[in-house]
C-alpha cells in the first residue's frame, strides 16, 4: 500500500534542471532515506513532496497523505512557546479567542505520549536545545495529523547522544504508521535508521531498494558516478619542511607545524577544538601563551585577526554561513574580502573548479560545496601560507569532498602549512599525515598518523586526559 | 524556574523604570506633593493620550517584524479630516467614524505596499509619511482648519467638565482601548499570529497561516488607531492642523521600545508600551516643572531609549 507516489516528476529554474524525471513511492511506517551530493535535487524533490513547488511534469498523488517538512533549522517560531510552536495555525478557540486550557492539555498530551513529559508546554523554544526543538517539530507535525514528515539533514546541528534520541522518536513516530523521508549525508546514520533509500544525482533517481541489499561503496558510486577509492585519491609524495607555527601553552595546547604538512586534530564536538583555532586566529581572547609565526613570537594578548593575516595565516570557519559568507555580495567580492586587488580571480575560480555562473552573481546562488570553495578562495587570494581548516568538508557532497582534499593535498605539496581540524575519521586517515587529539580542552601530543589507529583515537578523545602532553 | 523568573524581572523592568523617572523628578523638583498632585497627573495623563493610542497600533505592527514611520502624518491627516468633517456635517459621530477609517485605509495601503509590492516596512511607510503629510497639507489648504465647538473637543481635555470622570474621557478611552488590544494579543487566535510573523515570517507561512492578508489586516487595524489618535489631537487642539504630530512616530516607536519591544520582531506588549508612554510623558512633565529646557528634555529621552534597549539586550545575553 502507498501513501504517497511520485511519477516521471520534472523542475526547472531557468536553464538549470533541478529534477529530471524522479519515480517514488512511500509506503506507512516506513522511513525512506534520500541520499545525494549537493545540488543533486534533493531539497527540489522535498519542496515538491511539501507541495511548495508546482513540478513542471509527472504527477504527485498526495494519496490520503498530509505532509509536514521539517526544514534544518527554519521552521520554529523562537519567542513563543512550545504550546504555541505546537499548535501554530491550528489553535483551539472559540469565536477567535484561543482555550488556552484545551491548548495546554492537547500539547501535555503530545508531549507524554511522545514520551517527552520533561518539556513543559510553556517554555521558551528559543531557549531549548537543537534536540528538544526537534521533538517539538514532531509534535507539531504529529498534531498536524501529518502522515507523511520530511526532515532535512535533521542531525547536521546535534551530537550523537542527540541523535540517538531523534532516531527513538523517528521510531516512535513510524510505530503509529506514519512514513518519514530522512534526508542526509552520513551513510552510518542513514543505515541505523532507513530500511529503503533512494539515490539522486542530477535531479534522477539513479537507484532505490533495500539499504541491506546494497555496500557503501556501490551507494557511493552511484551517488557520485564513479568509483569510492577516487575519493581520497592518491597522496602526492610531500616533504616535511621547516617549521612555520610554534604554538606555546595557547588554550592548553602545545605543537608545532612544519611546511608542507597536514596536520590533523581529532576530538569530540565541544573538546575545545574550534576554540583553539579562534584563539589561534585571535578572534577569541586567551590569557596566556604564545605563538611563534615563522620565527616571530606573539604572545597570546597580541593575537588578532589583522596581525595573524599579515603574517601569512588563513582561517576557514566551521560555520560558513555565518561566519565566513557575505550573502548579499557577489561571488568575486566574497573571493576578495581579504585582498581588495580583484585581478586574476578567475584563476582561482578556474583551479577549485567553482561552478558559478557569473562571478558577479550574488554567492548564495552557489551549492554549499562551491561556496566552500570560494571561502578557500579567499584564503587562497590573500597570500595564506598557514591554513586553519576547521572542519572543511562539513555539510558537503561527497564528489565536492573529494575534490577539496585533492586541493588540500596539492596546498600542502605546493609547501602550505595546514591544520585541519576534522570528526570524521576515514577523512583523518586518508587526509592527514600527522594528528593530535584534543580532549577536553587539551590537545595531544602530535604523532604521524600511522602510529594512530581509530581506536586509539577514539581513546585519546574519550579518556581520563592521560594522552595529554 | 530561573527562565521563568528572569523573563517576570524582564516584565516588571518598565515598571521600575517608570517608577524610578517618578522618585527622581519627585526629589528633583523639590515638591513631591505638587508633582505627584492630583492635577498634575491630570495633565501627564491627558498629554499621554495621543502617543499612547499610536503605541497601541505600533506594538501590533513592531510584534510583527514591521514598522510604521507614517504615524505622524496619518494623525495630521486624520485631525485634519476630522475638522474638515465637523465643519461639514456637523455631526462629530460621523466626523470620528470616518477619521478612523481615514486611518485604516492609510495603513492598508502601507500593507498592500509592503507584501503586494515587496517594499520593506521601513521604505514603504517612509513614503507614506510624505503622501499623507502632503494630502493633509492639500486637504488643509495649507492652513489650520477651524471646527465649530463640539463634544469632541471635550475628549482630550485635561480637566473633564464633567467631575466624576477625575481624568479626560480621552484617557479611559485609551485604557479600554489598550485593555482589548492586549488581550487580543495575548488570547486570540489573531494575536497569536501576530507574533508568529514576527517571530518567524518563514515558519509561518508553512504553518498555513494567510501572512499577507495578516499583514494588511494588521497595519490597517494600527492605522484605524492611529486615526483615533488624530481625533484626540483634533480634540487637543481644538482644531485640524496639517503640520502637526510631525515626529511623533519616534516618540510611538520609543514607547513600544522602551516597553521591551523588538525592532526584529516577535517581542513586546501593550501594557510594556503604556508604560513606555508615560515614562515619556512624566519625563517631559518632570523636565518642565524642574524648569530644565526643551533640549535637556530630548537628551534624556534619548539617552533613555538606548539605555533601556541596552538592558533588554543584556538580560537576553544572560539567558
Amino acid at each position: 500500500m502507498t501513501i504517497f507516489s511520485l511519477r516521471g516528476v520534472r523542475k526547472r529554474f531557468g536553464v538549470t534542471t533541478a529534477l529530471d524525471g524522479v519515480d517514488l513511492d512511500i509506503t506507512p511506517g516506513e522511513v525512506l532515506a534520500i541520499i545525494g551530493e549537493n545540488g543533486a535535487g534533493k531539497s527540489t524533490l522535498l519542496n515538491v513532496m511539501a507541495g511548495a513547488l508546482a513540478p513542471d511534469q509527472g504527477t504527485v498523488s498526495l494519496g490520503t497523505a498530509d505532509v509536514a517538512y521539517i526544514r534544518q533549522e527554519l521552521s520554529l517560531f523562537p519567542h513563543l512557546t512550545v504550546a504555541e510552536n505546537i499548535l501554530m495555525g491550528r489553535e483551539p478557540s472559540r469565536f477567535g479567542v484561543i482555550d488556552r486550557a484545551a491548548a495546554a492539555a492537547r500539547t501535555r498530551a503530545l508531549l507524554d505520549e511522545f514520551g517527552r513529559p520533561e518539556i513543559s508546554p510553556d517554555d521558551i523554544v528559543g531557549q531549548l536545545s537543537p534536540a528538544t526543538r526537534q521533538v517539538v517539530e514532531i509534535c507539531r507535525a504529529l498534531a498536524a495529523n501529518a502522515r507523511l514528515i520530511l526532515m532535512d539533514e535533521p542531525t547536521s546541528s546535534l551530537e550523537r547522544a542527540d541523535v540517538v534520541r531523534l532516531f527513538a522518536s523517528i521510531r516512535k513516530v513510524c510505530a503509529r504508521g506514519i512514513a518519514v523521508v530522512y534526508v542526509s549525508h552520513f551513510l552510518e546514520e542513514i543505515r541505523e535508521i532507513a530500511a529503503q533509500a533512494l539515490v539522486l544525482r542530477d535531479g534522477r533517481s539513479v537507484w532505490s531498494g533495500s539499504l541491506d541489499e546494497i555496500a557503501d561503496e556501490v551507494l557511493i558510486r552511484h551517488m557520485i558516478g564513479r568509483p569510492v577509492e577516487a575519493v581520497f585519491g592518491d597522496a602526492q609524495p610531500r616533504t616535511r619542511g621547516e617549521v612555520v607555527l610554534a604554538v606555546q601553552s595557547l588554550a592548553n595546547a602545545t605543537f608545532e607545524l612544519h611546511r608542507g604538512e597536514i596536520l590533523g586534530i581529532a576530538g569530540l564536538v565541544g573538546s575545545g577544538r574550534t576554540e583553539l583555532l579562534r584563539a589561534l586566529f585571535g578572534l577569541d581572547a586567551v590569557g596566556h601563551g604564545e605563538v611563534i609565526i615563522r620565527a616571530e613570537r606573539l604572545t597570546a594578548q597580541r593575537l588578532s585577526p589583522i596581525d595573524v593575516i599579515q603574517r601569512g595565516l588563513g582561517y576557514l570557519s566551521e560555520d560558513r554561513r555565518v561566519e565566513g559568507l557575505f550573502p548579499h555580495l557577489s561571488v568575486r567580492e566574497n573571493l576578495t574580502m581579504t585582498r581588495l586587488d580583484g585581478r586574476d580571480i578567475g584563476a582561482w575560480i578556474e583551479r577549485l573548479r567553482i561552478k558559478a555562473g557569473d562571478i558577479e552573481d550574488s554567492v548564495v546562488t552557489l551549492s554549499g560545496g562551491n561556496q566552500q570553495k570560494v571561502l578557500i578562495a579567499r584564503l587562497l587570494h590573500q597570500g595564506a601560507e598557514i591554513l586553519l581548516l576547521d572542519q572543511p568538508t562539513r555539510g558537503i557532497d561527497v564528489g565536492t569532498k573529494a575534490e577539496i582534499y585533492d586541493l588540500i593535498r596539492a596546498l600542502a605539496a605546493e609547501g602550505k602549512a595546514i591544520v585541519m581540524v576534522s570528526s570524521y575519521l576515514p577523512e583523518v586517515f586518508g587526509v592527514c599525515d600527522h594528528l593530535a587529539v584534543m580532549n577536553r580542552g587539551g590537545l595531544s601530543a602530535v604523532r604521524p598518523i600511522d602510529a594512530w589507529t581509530p581506536d586509539s583515537v577514539l581513546e585519546a578523545a574519550i579518556g581520563g586526559g592521560s594522552v595529554a602532553a | 524556574m530561573s527562565v521563568a523568573g528572569s523573563s517576570t524581572l524582564r516584565r516588571l523592568a518598565p515598571f521600575a523604570g517608570l517608577a524610578l523617572v517618578i522618585l527622581v523628578f519627585a526629589v528633583l523638583t523639590g515638591a513631591p506633593e505638587q508633582y505627584l498632585s492630583i492635577p498634575n497627573l491630570r495633565i501627564v495623563l491627558a498629554q499621554t493620550v495621543i502617543v499612547a493610542i499610536g503605541a497601541v497600533g505600533m506594538t501590533m505592527i513592531i510584534v510583527s517584524g514591521g514598522i510604521d514611520l507614517s504615524v505622524g502624518s496619518t494623525i495630521a491627516l486624520t485631525s485634519v479630516a476630522t475638522a474638515l468633517t465637523i465643519d461639514r456635517s456637523g455631526s462629530p459621530a460621523f466626523a470620528i467614524a470616518l477619521a478612523i477609517l481615514l486611518g485604516a485605509a492609510v495603513g492598508a495601503v502601507n500593507g498592500l505596499v509592503i507584501t503586494t509590492l515587496r517594499v520593506v516596512p521601513f521604505i514603504a511607510t517612509l513614503g507614506m509619511l510624505g503622501v499623507a503629510r502632503g494630502v493633509a497639507k492639500w486637504a488643509a489648504g495649507e492652513m489650520t482648519v477651524a471646527a465649530p465647538e463640539t463634544w469632541i473637543n471635550e475628549l482630550a481635555v485635561t480637566f473633564p467638565s464633567q467631575a466624576w470622570m477625575v481624568v479626560a474621557p480621552g484617557v479611559w478611552i485609551t485604557i479600554v482601548l489598550a485593555v482589548a488590544a492586549s488581550l487580543a494579543l495575548q488570547r486570540t487566535v489573531f494575536g497569536r499570529h501576530v507574533f508568529a510573523i514576527g517571530s518567524n515570517e518563514v515558519a509561518a507561512r508553512a504553518c498555513g497561516i494567510a501572512v499577507t492578508r495578516m499583514k494588511v489586516a494588521i497595519y490597517a487595524l494600527a492605522g484605524s488607531a492611529f486615526g483615533l489618535a488624530g481625533v484626540m489631537q483634533m480634540s487637543r487642539l481644538r482644531q485640524g492642523d496639517p503640520t502637526v504630530a510631525a515626529g511623533a512616530e519616534l516618540d510611538i516607536i520609543a514607547a513600544v521600545v522602551i516597553g521591551g519591544g523588538s525592532l526584529s520582531g516577535g517581542q513586546g506588549s501593550i501594557l510594556g508600551a503604556m508604560i513606555g508612554a508615560l515614562i515619556m510623558a512624566f519625563l517631559r512633565n518632570g523636565c518642565q516643572q524642574v524648569g530644565w529646557p526643551n533640549y535637556i528634555q530630548e537628551i534624556i529621552i534619548g539617552a533613555i531609549i538606548v539605555i533601556a534597549v541596552a538592558l533588554e539586550s543584556r538580560a537576553r545575553a544572560r539567558n
